[in-house]
């Protein structure tokens, strides 16, 4: 997908743009939940996002798909894709960027909204999820999430990892890695990206105050796409 | 002293009668099988897991994905790590655990159209 950098940008309001903080660390989990404990309001996961780190590569992209077992049929029109690279081209200077695209687990989920079952919820830590045992595949929230991050598994799945069952007839997207970050663990995008690529993401609780990503959102500029939206995302993006 | 012989005869007589009504019946129809391979005991009493798995699973799906209460005891991954198959390492297949017995009772589920069948890691001890 590449998109008009003007365009992209007249999705949201125009924030500041300044410099960007280098030494994006990985995240301190503060400490993995016991499996008795259930998902808590007081947290909110998200991620940030420097772009001017972001490189051609798509690391980002072959880890989550292979976390989370997404094969496809070499069908892209049709393939599940729970993140992917969008290229960004200024059309005057021809300056051009790319940022990962992924479900940006919004406070206030048009997919929720829609979805007529109750399927699409959010999580009390902030993680906007499918629950395909209730989901029809009725795809509204496919239409609704102005992202274009859910996709429609269209065939049957062979294969699954144990830990993110997939079938056909229901919708899916990035789940923030969900089974991961309930051991305390980061999402395998962000895993892979501080690994191999140029340590462009961080992942942490939004609310905590002592995490890195709390530290960088409080004193340096994000932004969120389609702020203008006003869904108050998970996921901020630098550098753009 | 004869009807000490006759008695004996009686009961060695219906002993194998008995046999030989189980096999008839175990002819006609295919019983499941239900091969414990592995674990000293279930997470339950037998009686209540016959009865009742489908309720623990089904309470604990919903834990797990809507308020991320990941314990182990009536994970579904769980019971696969346990009952899957030495040979065929899958809850699935003709005489998988799972399904076999399904087969029997004529029930079909489609947990496994998502979830993988397959033991990831083995299972020794019922979970708390
Ligand atoms: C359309 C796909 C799909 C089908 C069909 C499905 N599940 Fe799930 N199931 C999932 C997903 C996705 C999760 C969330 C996995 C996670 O976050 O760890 C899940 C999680 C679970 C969990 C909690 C995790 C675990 O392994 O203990 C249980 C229990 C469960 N499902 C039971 C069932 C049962 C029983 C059935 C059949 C009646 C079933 N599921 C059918 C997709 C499916
Ligand atoms: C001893 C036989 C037996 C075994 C072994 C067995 N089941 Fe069942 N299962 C049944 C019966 C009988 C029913 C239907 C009960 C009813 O409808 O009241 C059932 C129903 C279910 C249901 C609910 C289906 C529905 O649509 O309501 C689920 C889910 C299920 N079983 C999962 C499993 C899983 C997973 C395993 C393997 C770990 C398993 N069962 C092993 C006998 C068995
Ligand atoms: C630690 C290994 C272990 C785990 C985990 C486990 N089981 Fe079992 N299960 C057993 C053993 C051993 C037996 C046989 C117990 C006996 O009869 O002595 C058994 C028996 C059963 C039976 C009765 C079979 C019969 O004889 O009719 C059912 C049904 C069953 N399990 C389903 C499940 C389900 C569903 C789960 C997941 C919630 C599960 N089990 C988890 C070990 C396990």
């Amino acid at each position: 997908m590449s998109v008009d950098r003007r365009q992209f940008l007249a999705w949201g309001t125009v924030a500041a743009g300044a410099a960007l903080a280098p030494g994006l660390r990985l995240i301190e989990l503060a400490q993995a939940r016991s499996p008795q404990e259930a998902a808590s309001v007081l947290q909110r996961w998200g991620l940030l996002i420097d772009i001017t780190k972001c490189t051609d590569c798509d690391r980002c992209v072959s880890a989550c798909h292979e976390e989370n077992g997404v094969s496809g049929h070499e069908r892209p029109a049709t393939d599940a894709q729970w993140i992917r690279t969008v290229g960004l081209r200024d059309t005057r200077t021809g300056h051009a960027q790319t940022l990962p695209l992924m479900c940006q687990h919004c406070e206030h989920p048009p997919c929720v909204d829609v979805c007529p079952t109750g399927a699409s919820f959010k999580r009390d830590d902030g993680i906007v999820l499918v629950d395909k045992h209730i989901c029809i595949g009725c795809r509204y929230c496919v239409m609704a999430c102005p992202y274009g991050a859910r996709s429609f598994v269209h065939e049957a799945v062979s294969g699954q990892k144990a830990d993110v069952p997939r079938g056909k007839g229901t919708v899916e997207a990035c789940t923030l890695c969900v089974h991961r970050v309930d051991r305390g663990e980061a999402p395998a995008c962000v895993q892979t990206c501080n690994r191999d690529g140029g340590k462009a993401m961080a992942f942490g609780d939004l609310n905590d105050a002592s995490t890195e990503i709390h530290r960088r959102l409080r004193s340096e500029p994000s932004r969120q796409l389609r702020a203008d939206l006003a869904l108050n995302t998970g996921v901020r993006y630098q550098g753009l | 002293m004869l009807r000490f012989a006759v008695a004996v005869l009686v009961a060695v007589l219906s002993v194998a009668a008995l046999a030989d009504g189980q096999k008839t019946r175990a002819d006609r129809v295919a019983l499941p099988t239900i091969k414990i391979e592995q674990g000293d005991a279930c997470v339950a009493p037998t009686s209540e897991m016959r009865r009742d798995h489908m309720k623990f699973l089904l309470h604990q799906r919903d834990r797990t994905v809507h308020q991320g209460l990941r314990e182990p005891r009536h994970s579904l991954k769980n019971c696969v790590d346990c009952h899957a198959s030495r040979e065929s390492g899958s809850v699935l297949g003709k005489d998988g655990f799972c399904a076999s017995c399904h087969a029997y009772a004529s029930v079909s589920i489609d947990c496994f159209e998502c979830h993988t069948p397959l033991r990831q890691r083995a299972a020794t001890k019922a979970p708390k």
